[in-house]
């Protein structure tokens, strides 16, 4: 755990006892059996925003905290331990792109909205599968936007969209020349194929700010990653202490011992790079390598214990009932999201020069 | 660590920073500026040069080489913010710190702490300036992983005690003037029945066997002792609390080879570096081997998270007041990354880069070569991997002993 200043031990605190008392996993589960297609429990987000969550990169005169990308990341982090769904990591990005941008009319109506939990932002970056910021087609002329982008996450909630067009960000409201089309995929969470058919558009920034906005979504994304991938290897740990076999606790294998302990390391290390890129957001420096390092640990960690979480439940863990499933499901969504490790290793190759 | 002794006088810390540097425009050498002869002048054979010698001598009669160790013994006396000012301006002027060896790292703290005073006064003195070399007689034949198996024995003659038995891995035992040791003074109790003492390398009964590794060096080497008579004032601590003892020797030994110190000594061009000065490159300077590229890249991405949970577990120490539990993964998992760097080294240069000797290498190729085999031992030494795995499942997770 990083070293934390007052003010961000209470957040994180905060965020850890709300998502433990009102938003347990069971929360999640009674979300998602409910069917209604949506992404999050609207009142839940009400309820986040309510607490400042919402508004923390949003500037103080707009409405919000500007408490910094750690105290964002912390809570983003309390977040996925307990898989609550929420649209804080879209709206968070969102709200810095929308803050540095060139737009001062966007910043008067949108922020004071995103920090309220009033409006939901989405970002709609790629057009396919896979992430490749490289390859991006949508096109803006005389201010309005076309083209389409796959598997936006919480699109059919969102009130506006950050979109990457080949000459940069801009910002679309849904309405006029939007349209979304629902897309289930295995984590269950709110996604959308959208099409924007000549929308209105506005600028934010040019490729580089683009370029930016993904190294935030990558590190911020890679906060939930590590929130996840901590509850699973304790949630194994607690396991193995329990289960019984050959009259013994599982816990007192050697076979397990040493997996455990290679899982504790490799949690050290996850955690070191996803803090890392946190505090190199708040400095400003190294940003873009030390979101390769964060990500492609949290991707290279979070699929190896999502896995072996499995294997050490047994049976167990893979019923419906039990929730290590469900941070497998969520784990994979998150992995190919923003770079996959092959993405991130060429990107970080690239930038070292070699 | 040793208490910090408070500084004779209240000096501030600009001022203090001023001495420093007059102390080392004064007495560093600027034919050593860059230069390290630390590790090559204490733990292996090779001599000092008349200038690395004047510098030694001019940092031991400070102290400063054992900076935080109390003044009364020889050390600094100084707080750790003078310490790390002390550091900053070493490095400043490019110049190393000539005090190191197993007695600063390992043997110093731990008799400050357990010693009785005449061996303190006797035993950090020398250390501090630099003028004796300590080794460490744990391992036996029998006793690597299982230290506490140590069958080396030390019978109560009245005033001194007759020690027989052999040691090994005896990291620089050929040089040595001294060696701190785990004996057996009873054979009923496994753990309680060990003791810690001080013996002299050159006492009769002592005889020296250096081990060629396959690296072609020989750091190690057998240590027998053969009716050794060594005075029971080498006695530290109580007879039978030698595993207590040991076992905090074990502790500094730990910190040291982990993290920063240890893996501080790769130096030299990154692994990108590497091949490109080994490997073709295409249109856009990159690697033209894409699978080695992102291979590179994986392991230093690895490493730049390793250099982070490093940096990470020092600050949580500092924070805390206590170790950090993530310290204990360090040694395993730096061990582990110095190894697989190691051995992509030799893949980059392919058949180039496991030169033995001779024409046609560089002396970087060929010292590659050594430092490579060399590194196979630091995943055995200072407690295995399989050690560390235990330690951190049993003590960090709290998971329990097979019944």
């Amino acid at each position: 755990m990083a070293v934390l200043n007052d003010e961000q031990a209470m957040l994180r605190d905060m965020a850890r006892e709300w998502a433990a008392n009102e938003s347990p996993f069971t929360a999640w589960r009674a979300l998602r059996d409910a069917e209604t297609g949506a992404g999050f429990d609207a009142d839940a987000w009400q309820a986040m925003s309510g607490m400042g969550w919402a508004g923390i990169m949003v500037p103080e005169e707009h409405g919000g905290s500007d408490f910094g990308w750690m105290s964002a990341g912390l809570v983003v982090e309390e977040l996925g331990k307990v898989l609550a769904a929420s649209p804080i990591i879209g709206v968070t990005i969102a709200a810095w792109a929308i803050a540095q941008g060139d737009s001062d009319e966007a910043k008067a109506r949108h922020l004071p909205a995103l920090a309220s939990g009033e409006t939901i932002a989405a970002l709609a970056v790629d057009e396919g599968p896979r992430h490749a910021p490289g390859k991006i087609g949508a096109k803006v002329e005389n201010g309005k936007l076309t083209g389409s982008k796959g598997f936006v996450a919480d699109a059919a909630e969102a009130g506006i969209f950050i979109v990457a067009a080949t000459d940069g960000l801009w910002l679309v409201e849904k309405g006029e020349g939007v349209s979304v089309a629902g897309r289930v995929l295995a984590d269950r969470r709110s996604h959308g194929e959208v099409v924007f058919d000549a929308a209105p558009a506005t600028r934010l920034g040019d490729a580089a700010m683009a370029e930016q906005m993904l190294d935030r979504a990558r590190i911020l994304t890679a906060c939930e990653m590590l929130g996840m991938a901590q509850h699973l290897f304790d949630t194994t740990l607690d396991y193995l202490k329990q289960r019984v076999q050959f009259n013994q606790v599982l816990a007192t294998f050697q076979a397990l011992q040493h997996r455990m302990a290679d899982l504790f390391a490799e949690i050290a290390s996850m955690r070191a790079a996803v803090e890392g890129g946190l505090e190199a957001l708040d400095s400003r420096r190294r940003v873009p390598q030390a979101a390769c390092i964060a990500k492609a640990r949290a991707n290279d960690v979070l699929n190896l214990m999502s896995r072996e979480a499995i294997q050490l439940h047994g049976g167990i863990g893979m019923t419906d009932e039990y929730p290590v499933g469900d941070y497998l499901k969520r784990a994979r969504v998150l992995e190919n999201r923003w770079g996959s490790s092959a993405f991130l290793r060429d990107r970080f190759a690239g930038l070292a020069g070699y | 660590m040793a208490t910090t002794a408070e500084p004779a006088a209240q000096v501030s810390e600009s001022a203090f920073r001023e001495d420093v540097r007059a102390f080392i425009q004064s007495n560093f050498p600027p034919e050593l500026k860059g230069t390290s002869n630390a590790l090559a002048s204490v733990e292996s054979g090779a001599g000092e040069s008349e200038p690395q010698r004047q510098w030694r001598e001019a940092m031991g009669s400070r102290g400063w080489g054992t900076p935080t160790w109390p003044a009364e013994y020889g050390g600094g006396g100084l707080s750790r913010r003078e310490a790390a000012i002390l550091q900053e301006e070493l490095a400043k002027a490019g110049a190393y710190n000539p005090i190191q060896g197993m007695g600063v790292m390992m043997f110093g703290p731990t008799l400050l702490e357990y010693g009785s005073e005449a061996q303190k006064k006797e035993h950090i003195p020398p250390i501090c300036r630099g003028e004796i070399r300590w080794c460490q007689g744990y391992s036996e034949p029998n006793a690597g992983s299982d230290l506490a198996n140590l069958q080396t024995s030390a019978v109560d003659k009245g005033d001194h005690y007759l020690v027989n038995g052999q040691k090994t891995w005896t990291s620089g035992g050929q040089w040595a003037d001294k060696c701190f040791c785990l004996v057996r003074t009873d054979r009923a109790d496994k753990h309680k029945g060990i003791s810690f003492l001080l013996i002299d390398m050159d006492a009769p009964g002592v005889e020296v066997r250096p081990i060629r590794m396959i690296s072609g060096m020989s750091p190690f080497c057998e240590t027998f002792f053969t009716d050794v008579k060594v005075p029971k004032a080498n006695l530290v601590g109580e007879e039978g609390q030698g595993w207590t003892i040991g076992k905090r020797l074990l502790q500094h030994e730990r910190t040291n080879l982990s993290g920063g110190n240890a893996m501080g000594r790769l130096g030299g061009p990154t692994l990108g570096e590497l091949a490109k000065m080994y490997r073709e490159t295409d249109e856009h300077g990159q690697l033209a081997d894409r699978v080695l590229r992102d291979r590179i890249a994986d392991f230093e991405i690895r490493w730049a998270a390793f250099l982070l949970t490093a940096r990470k577990a020092a600050e949580e120490s500092k924070a805390q007041g206590g170790v950090s539990e993530i310290s204990s993964v360090l040694k395993k998992a730096g061990t582990k990354l110095g190894q697989e760097r190691a051995e992509l080294s030799i893949e980059i240069m392919g058949l180039q880069g496991l030169g033995w000797e001779g024409e046609g290498f560089t002396a970087a190729e060929l010292a590659g070569v050594r430092t490579w085999l060399f590194g196979k031992a630091t995943t055995i030494y200072g407690g295995s991997t399989e050690i560390q795995n235990n330690i951190i499942a049993k003590r960090v997770l709290g998971m329990l002993d097979h019944q």
